[in-house]
């Protein structure tokens, strides 16, 4: 079997950055979407980590200030989830028509 | 191919925990995208997140794989399970948990999927199976060196970024301002 490169971390990287497209377009559900989101920020990790391997540990340092990013886009988009399921009482995309005229 | 490692240090098994933890990764992204119940997308998702912090510590990067479990999987996703918990998902569970817009998902992935084979054959050469000398010993040491030397602006601004998240996630979550 072939000695494991970094091609081999990049294919599942790109797997999964499919699957949290995937998610992301077609649930209904925002919590779902958010998590999808995760999916996405946590493939690019995946390729920053696997890269660094290669040249320094750039990579890595740039993966932490991914997580960090992933923190507040959760912290903020779980506070307007909470303040739009108040609003509406549901938390399905298609009904967020708030702004829509 | 001659793997670099230093004495002492030889992994075991590298093929077989390669394959064995990014299929877990994916197996888990796949239920975090179709299970009904957010509460198992949530659990899923937390699987995942620990089989790739595996995936981390086999590409020499302890300080990012402890990074990711007391984080992502410690912090981010308690976040998640306390939002799931508030907001009352008993009546979203019987409805319909997948949009229309199926035709559009499946275009996307196979584009992308496309994009990245093309990538991936055509820069072969950019991705060679050399492998610089993992210096696990300092790690963490060295990211810290980093964090706070060259990249110190990008980390103020960073943790300028987390205060703005707590205050914006404050206000957007407050009944009345």
């Amino acid at each position: 079997m072939a000695p494991i490169g970094t091609l081999h971390y990049l294919v599942v990287a790109a797997a999964l950055f499919i699957l949290g497209v995937i998610g992301v377009l077609t649930r209904r559900n925002v919590v779902v979407i958010l998590m999808s989101i995760e999916l996405i920020l946590n493939a690019v990790n995946l390729n920053l980590v696997a890269f660094s391997r290669l040249w320094g540990l750039h990579g890595q340092v740039f993966a932490i200030f991914v997580i960090t990013d992933a923190a507040a886009e959760a912290a903020v988009g779980l506070g307007i989830l909470i303040a739009f399921f108040r609003n509406k009482e549901t938390v399905n995309v298609d009904e967020v028509d708030l702004l829509k005229w | 191919m001659q793997q670099v490692v230093q004495p002492g240090m030889q992994p075991v098994a590298t093929t077989f925990f390669f394959y064995f933890l990014s299929g877990l990764t994916l197996v888990s992204g796949v239920f975090v995208i179709t299970r009904k119940n957010p509460v198992h997308s949530a659990l899923a998702l937390i699987f995942g997140l620990l089989a790739q912090a595996g995936l981390y510590l086999m590409l020499y990067a302890p300080f990012v794989a402890g990074v990711q479990i007391i984080l992502y999987a410690g912090g981010i996703m308690v976040l998640f399970l306390f939002v799931i918990m508030l907001v009352n998902l008993e009546r979203s569970r019987r409805e319909e948990q997948f949009n229309n817009q199926w035709v559009i998902g499946l275009l996307a992935a196979v584009a992308l999927g496309v994009l990245f084979v093309i990538v991936y054959v055509k820069g072969k050469a950019l991705f060679p199976y050399r492998i610089a000398q993992p210096i696990e010993n300092s790690n963490t040491q060295q990211i810290g060196v980093m964090l706070y030397g060259q990249y110190m602006f990008a980390f103020e601004i960073a943790s300028l970024l987390l205060l703005v998240a707590i205050i914006g996630a404050v206000v957007m979550a407050k009944k009345r301002i």
